[in-house]
């Protein structure tokens, strides 16, 4: 088969299918591919190292201590899963709001969101005294009647965050089937046409399961839509629900949702501004498609803002003194330097997408991206960190530091997340070719939704 | 050891014919693999004794070397096994109330610089594993201090002495008396005129008759008694004044005016009976009007300062100006020129001291400290005298220590007729002064030209490096012995345990010289009482033996008289530049408990540093060089000598004087204290007996050393986790401290505690800061340490923590100390937070941490205001250690790595009073539960009872009118509370505070 030449001509369902698939089946592997998988790989040995190491001394290996219980461990968390919003926000969310423009990156973004919750979801375990007994947190029948602690924000933690993966998972891999019966159509080896082929799951093309798929992926859709606002609002718990000043506050679920979402388009801006570059795919993933991103992290940066802004004025308003000192302490106390770099990337640095020609400059958008990522992993350790190290009783007032350990547990779940998603791309379809295909045969014949072809070679 | 090496030898060059090098490393690496060697390494050397003995070079190659070259040696002797096989069978016949699971308490006592404190020891199927005071002691009332609980930590330590040493080669007993038996029978033809025993201060009539019997068979020995923190200056002060040694015993509870002229009674010897005394005189409840008024002269922050109404930060030199003119006010005459200009605050403080003592004729105190100068002590007597308080608050017995008339030396003519080649045999028992002699002495270099040393220790430290012989010391739990109480009260120590590490007792060994027999220190012990007991010996002993305390045997009172001799020639010093001061260290004194690790982590009371000493200096000072806090600076002292250590800011020290505790910087290779902190006595120059290294220069390294502390923060931010006033204050409004807004407001109606309801109230007005109900928790509740580094990381254990915080101005601030565990919520922030339920409220309100349940989510610390709960970042409880498993309480889980921890209210004490309670089919009595950190306090702080019993002393303390809950508006309910903290100030010095003049 002929590679897809890059062209301006209008796509055709064929030409879709060709161009996706082939990055999969026949392109061969760019040296940019290799040259971040190589990085992705070693940071992924180092956590592989840190968690081994993690689990033969205990937790002791970090940096956490008394008075500060949670450090690194639940700031990345809640980073990574505020990351894997994005992913659902524009799959399901705007599905339902018929924005047809994130077709082109639903896929990916689905995919991000996974392996951001993946990551996510080893923070909790490994950061278990005795992660063995992580299996606790489950309701698991039981012959001496012992439950979990259903009033514990970490329990609902436990549900939300499980559910949301599981959800996440489904929604995409049923959003991949009709693919990969193109993959498996078009694959020439056997060993890849035997895989894709039992990844279908059988998938002919046929009216009736065309019907049925579109039926199962809207109701997931409808599914993972409350989750959205779920998972985030339920993460934000863990820390409203306690009483520790600069934790115990109304606004955490919105403006932790809000956070969530704003990081996660950040994620999607870091990651597609390079791929599209790479792969040739400025036809796909336009610069419209930059742009409505740009414009929901402008929007949803400045719920954060009116977030940080909320919570300065509650301190003052509600004349709580524990409340008022650690927001002075956050500006003022040993922390400074993270409480304003926070702000200088979360508040300060967006405010450049207020331009059209920013939100339309690619290297622009990029850098914002990346300055967003870094300030929102800011707030949740401000958030973690500070709030726990000066709070009632001056005695007990401490310090946290990083170890080695934490560093390299952080990086190594990056490294986690960049090789998860460099296989994916090289080994499934980045782009939806089914939902992409239909995109092209509604606009190019204004045919009433034919279902896209197979693309038999 | 020439054959270990040859044979070492012997064994490389086989091993190197055999084999190329590469595989030569490999075997020996194999070899210590080996189940043989292994075996052979742990009967060769009993746990904790790998290394044969201690290297003065320090170099760690070598010393590798030398160890395995031992090692392989054995490797090769497998088959011949050190111990006897003994067969292990249960009792045929069950011992007398030897009931399993329940523990049997016996009466003994712990000594501290010869002086003993009655304890009972609670031992569980004959493991020591707890001490507790004992309530018919006069020394004790039932509280302890820190050094009497951590007693059971040195008796298991397993790295104390365990064998013989001849010239650091593992030797035995036999091999020593053989040695010993030539230079006796030398030694007995010169009527013993070579022969010097050196001890540290004895008390104990039998060592005292031993010795007796000593100078019959050599008339002309001598003993010397050497204590780094002894009592020279009231002794030299006492003779000036009284011509003769006394014991003085004070009587707190008929004084209401205290005069402290930096002595620390609330820390030390005799402190635990002077806490009880001191703090009932200050306790504060509904209708109270009065309370003592203590007045405290000092030069470096102590506990006693911290308790005071009224401090003022005093150098060595002002305090005697201070004295002098005091007497001069009393018509006493010290000094031919006693003038020299007071301040404007040491003029009100004198006006108002002489005012003070003179309307309290009878009902005052003045006491003057070890630091003191002679003259100082015999001022002090004087006025006491001069007052009309000797024989009122303050009574003179006999001098406790034992003496043999005619036998006594001083350390420095000790080291002087040591450098003079006129000792020939030299036999230390306990004392360490290689390397707390005065430094001028050469004490150390002079021992070297002794022909025959011998040393018996706990420890083989740097005397025993010295001295030929070293020997190992039974730990006072291990052999019968006796001692006096501060008031002259004997106790008969018997041992819980059968010597752990081959110990001898210095009876023993002080029996074997004299008759060149060994017997056990029972039979020793026995023979000298026989004939002390009135009546049946027999019927005597028995009684003496389990009340802890021969009936009448305190010192009687002795009529002394005031004979102050001429002090016309002498002139008060003249004002120096600047001082250290010398301070015995608050946990491990003079350095002999450097290796009790439950000491070492236990935070000073005042700078709550833990594992080393630090350099204290004023905040003036401070400011003036530049240096903060963990500088390293070095201090240079007369006779070039020179010091090194950590610098740390301490608030309320004297602008002029640096202050260093003693006790650190020791050299026991191999063992946990090697080489902390800085040694103070290489600039201690005596005698006579300084406490004060003058005109000392402080520089800047330019070094920086991170402080081991347990506390960060001093002042309270404008918080009140301590409430505190005036006793003006209390009677004009006593509930000054009630809570602002105690958050009751609730959806849910309040839970009903039917039956017990545990709480406990602590009294801040009585608690001192001395922290033995820290290591009382410690010792109950198998806590582990948890080393210096983690410390630093923030990862203490203590359950039971002392909050330490400053108010007012840094020169001179008031300091106050709020003991702090889990205080049960009844409204506890930490229990739904837990996502496993591990932690969980019980009916009758305790907070309980299941530890089987835990999975270590961290979140019930985070949520606990309090930051009580302790985790177990790593498997900080040894329980590898074959000794230390035997010191665990077999009625508390030992926690393993990451579980959390808490303060339980000594749940397993609760249940097992509930028990008996329910056996005897009675409710249980209150006061029958006592805590550890309850039964410990010498102060009687803490209070722990039923609240739903409205009779019950926890109950009624929390309904006094100053009682405040920690936090409480939080609405946590907390079950502990507190009184809040009270002074008693004098209205005109308040006056002068409150316009800060500094001193």
């Amino acid at each position: 088969m002929e590679r897809p030449s890059q062209r301006t001509a209008p796509d055709t369902p064929g030409s879709v299918a060709d161009k996706i698939s082939a990055i999969v089946l026949t392109g061969r592997t760019p040296w940019q591919w290799m040259a971040g998988f190589g990085i992705a790989f070693l940071l992924t040995m180092l956590l592989l190292a840190s968690i081994a190491w993690l689990l033969v001394r205990g937790v002791g290996i970090w940096g956490i201590n008394q008075p500060i219980g949670w450090g690194f461990a639940i700031t990345n968390f809640v980073w990574w899963v505020g990351i894997g919003h994005a992913g659902t926000l524009i799959s399901a969310v705007l599905l339902l709001l018929k924005q047809d423009w994130r077709t082109s990156i639903n896929r990916f973004a689905e995919a991000m969101t996974l392996f951001a919750v993946a990551c996510a979801g080893i923070f909790p375990l490994i950061h278990l005294g005795r992660p063995q007994y992580f299996y606790w947190l489950a309701p698991i029948p039981n012959t001496m009647g012992v439950w979990p602690q259903f009033r514990s924000p970490l329990m609902w933690d436990f549900f939300a965050v499980s559910t949301y993966a599981t959800v996440s998972f489904m929604f995409w891999f049923i959003g991949l089937i009709p693919d990969m019966a193109t993959l498996r159509d078009r694959a020439r080896s056997r060993p890849a046409q035997i895989l894709y082929g039992i990844l279908s799951m059988g998938w002919r093309g046929s009216a009736r399961h065309w019907k049925r798929y579109q039926t199962a992926y809207l109701l997931m859709a409808g599914l993972a839509t409350p989750l959205v606002l779920s998972v985030h609002t339920i993460v934000s718990f863990d820390f409203t629900i306690a009483i520790v000043p600069g934790w115990h506050s109304t606004i955490f679920p919105p403006y932790f949702v809000a956070g969530a979402i704003f990081s996660g388009f950040a994620m999607v801006l870091t990651l597609s501004i390079p791929l599209r570059a790479v792969y040739g795919l400025q036809a796909y993933i336009t610069d419209r498609h930059l742009e409505n991103m740009a414009k929901i992290m402008l929007g949803t940066g400045l719920i954060v803002a009116y977030g940080y802004l909320m919570e300065g004025f509650m301190a003052w308003y509600g004349g709580n003194r524990y409340d008022q000192s650690i927001q002075i302490t956050r500006m003022t106390g040993p922390y400074w330097p993270a409480y304003w770099a926070l702000i200088f990337c979360n508040i300060v640095v967006p405010q450049i997408l207020w331009t059209k020609k920013a939100r339309t400059t690619t290297w622009i958008l990029f850098v914002v991206s990346i300055v967003v990522n870094v300030g929102m992993w800011l707030e949740r350790f401000i958030i973690v960190v500070t709030s726990l190290h000066r709070d009632f009783l001056p005695s007990s007032w401490g310090m946290y530091y990083p170890t080695f350990w934490d560093l390299a547990t952080f990086f190594g779940t990056i490294g986690l997340f960049l090789t998860l998603f460099l296989l994916f791309i090289r080994v499934l379809p980045m782009i939806s070719i089914s939902e992409m295909s239909e995109l092209v045969t509604e606009h190019s014949s204004e045919k009433p939704h034919a279902a896209p072809s197979e693309g038999t070679p | 050891m020439p054959s270990h090496e040859s044979a070492m030898t012997l064994e490389i060059r086989r091993r190197l014919l055999k084999s190329s090098g590469r595989e030569y490393w490999r075997c020996l690496d194999e070899l210590a693999q080996t189940p043989e060697f292994q075996k052979s390494l742990e009967s060769e050397f009993p746990q904790g004794l790998l290394p044969p003995a201690h290297f003065q070079d320090g170099a760690t190659r070598r010393h590798f070397l030398k160890i395995m070259a031992a090692s392989f040696v054995f490797a090769g002797l497998s088959g011949c096994g050190a111990q006897s096989a003994k067969q292990i069978v249960p009792y045929r016949k069950q011992p007398e109330d030897v009931i399993p699971g329940k523990p049997l308490f016996y009466a003994t006592a712990v000594t501290l610089n010869g002086v003993a404190s009655g304890v009972l020891v609670e031992s569980n199927m004959g493991r020591p594993t707890k001490v507790e005071g004992n309530p018919d002691h006069p020394s004790s009332l039932g509280a302890t201090d820190a050094f009497s609980q951590a007693a059971i930590l040195s008796l298991y330590d397993p790295q104390r002495a365990q064998t013989v040493l001849n010239q650091d080669r593992i030797s035995t007993w036999s091999d020593f008396t053989a040695a010993l038996a030539p230079v006796l029978s030398e030694q007995e033809r010169k009527q013993g005129a070579g022969l010097r025993v050196l001890t540290g201060a004895v008390t104990s009539p039998a060592f005292a008759s031993q010795m007796l019997a000593l100078a019959k068979k050599f008339p002309k020995f001598k003993w010397c008694q050497f204590e780094p923190l002894g009592r020279e200056n009231s002794r030299a002060g006492a003779a000036l004044a009284f011509g003769e040694d006394v014991n003085c015993i004070c009587d707190f509870t008929k004084a209401d005016v205290v005069v402290s002229f930096d002595v620390d009674f609330l820390s030390g010897v005799g402190s635990v009976r002077y806490s009880r005394d001191f703090t009932q005189k200050r306790t504060v409840r509904t209708g109270t009007s009065q309370m003592n008024r203590l007045y405290v002269l000092e030069s470096t922050p102590s506990l006693t300062g911290a308790a005071a109404d009224h401090r003022l930060p005093a150098s060595p030199n002002d305090i005697e100006m201070m004295v002098a003119r005091l007497a001069v006010g009393a018509g006493i005459e010290l000094y031919k020129k006693p003038e020299d200009s007071l301040s404007a605050a040491q003029e009100a403080w004198l006006r108002v001291l002489s005012e003070e003592l003179n309307t309290h004729r009878g009902s005052s105190l003045i006491l003057a400290g070890e630091s003191q100068s002679p003259v100082v002590h015999a001022a002090v007597h004087a006025l006491n005298a001069h007052f009309g308080n000797a024989g009122k608050t303050i009574r003179y017995t006999a001098p406790l220590e034992a003496t043999v008339e005619g036998q006594m030396q001083s350390i420095n003519e000790l080291a002087y007729e040591m450098s003079s080649g006129q000792v020939e045999a030299l036999i230390v028992i306990d004392a360490n002064p290689a390397y707390s002699a005065f430094a001028n002495l050469h004490f150390a270099d002079a021992m070297e030209k002794v022909p025959f040393s011998a040393r018996m220790g706990l420890y083989a430290d740097e005397t025993s490096a010295r001295c030929h012989w070293h020997i190992p010391q039974t730990h006072e739990f291990e052999a019968w012995s006796d001692a006096r109480g501060h008031d002259g009260s004997v106790t008969i120590m018997q041992p819980l345990i059968e010597p752990l590490y081959n110990g001898k007792s210095p009876h023993e060994l002080l029996n074997w010289v004299e008759r060149g027999e060994l017997h056990g220190s029972y039979e020793i012990l026995r023979g000298v009482w026989h004939d002390r007991f009135t009546g049946d010996f027999e019927k005597g002993w028995r009684r003496a033996v389990h009340d802890g305390v021969v009936a009448d045997s305190a010192l009687p009172e002795k009529k002394v008289v005031i004979a102050i001799k001429p002090l016309a020639t002498r002139s008060v010093r003249s004002k120096p530049a600047d001082y250290l001061v010398f301070k015995p260290d608050p946990t491990i004194w003079d350095g002999r408990f450097a290796n009790n690790g439950w000491l070492q982590e236990l935070p000073k009371p005042l700078t709550k540093l833990t594992w080393e000493n630090a350099i204290l200096i004023s905040p003036a000072l401070a400011r003036k060089q530049g240096i903060v806090d963990g500088d390293i600076v070095g201090v240079q002292g007369n006779l070039r000598s020179w010091v090194e250590g950590v610098a740390m800011i301490a608030p309320g020290q004297e602008d002029n004087c640096i202050a260093l505790t003693l006790g650190y910087g020791r050299s026991l290779p191999n063992c946990i204290a090697d080489g902390l902190g800085s040694n103070a006595f290489v600039l201690r120059m005596g005698p006579p007996f300084e406490w004060y290294a003058p005109n000392v220069t402080v520089q800047k390294s330019g070094t920086h050393h991170p402080l081991a502390t347990t506390q960060h923060h001093h002042s309270m931010e404008g918080r009140d986790p301590v409430r505190m006033g005036t006793l003006k204050d209390f009677i004009a409004n006593p509930h000054f401290a009630a809570d602002h807004a105690d958050n009751e407001s609730s959806m849910y109606p309040p839970h009903k505690y039917e039956g017990h309801a545990w709480g406990m109230t602590i009294d801040l007005n009585a608690c001192t800061g001395c922290s033995a109900c820290v290591l009382a928790c410690q010792s109950e509740n198998n806590i582990p340490i948890v080393g210096k580094d983690e410390i630093l990381r923030g990862r203490e254990m203590h359950w039971l923590r002392i909050d330490r915080y400053y108010k007012g101005a840094l020169e001179n601030p008031e300091t106050v100390f709020e003991p702090l565990a889990c205080v049960h919520c009844e409204q506890a922030p930490c229990e739904p937070v837990c996502p496993v339920g591990a932690t969980t409220h019980s009916g009758e309100g305790l907070n309980q941490m299941v530890y089987n349940r835990c999975v270590g989510t961290r979140y019930c610390s985070n949520n606990c205001p309090y930051k009580v709960r302790r985790f177990n970042f790593f498997q900080y409880s040894d329980i590898e250690t074959p000794a230390l498993q035997l010191m665990h309480n077999p009625d508390v889980t030992v926690r393993d790595r990451g579980v959390m921890e808490k303060c339980t209210y000594c749940v397993q004490r609760i249940n097992s009073a509930k028990i008996e309670a329910e056996k005897e089919n009675r409710p249980v009595r209150d006061g029958e539960i006592r805590t550890a950190c309850q039964s410990a306090c010498p102060a009687s702080a803490i209070v722990f009872g039923d609240i739903n019993d409205p009779q019950s002393a926890a109950a009624q303390l929390r309904t006094q009118p100053h009682a405040f809950g920690l936090l409480s508006e939080l609405g946590t309910r907390p079950r502990t509370t507190y009184l809040a903290r009270l002074r008693n100030p004098h209205p005109e010095l308040e006056q002068l505070d409150a316009k800060g003049a500094p001193a």
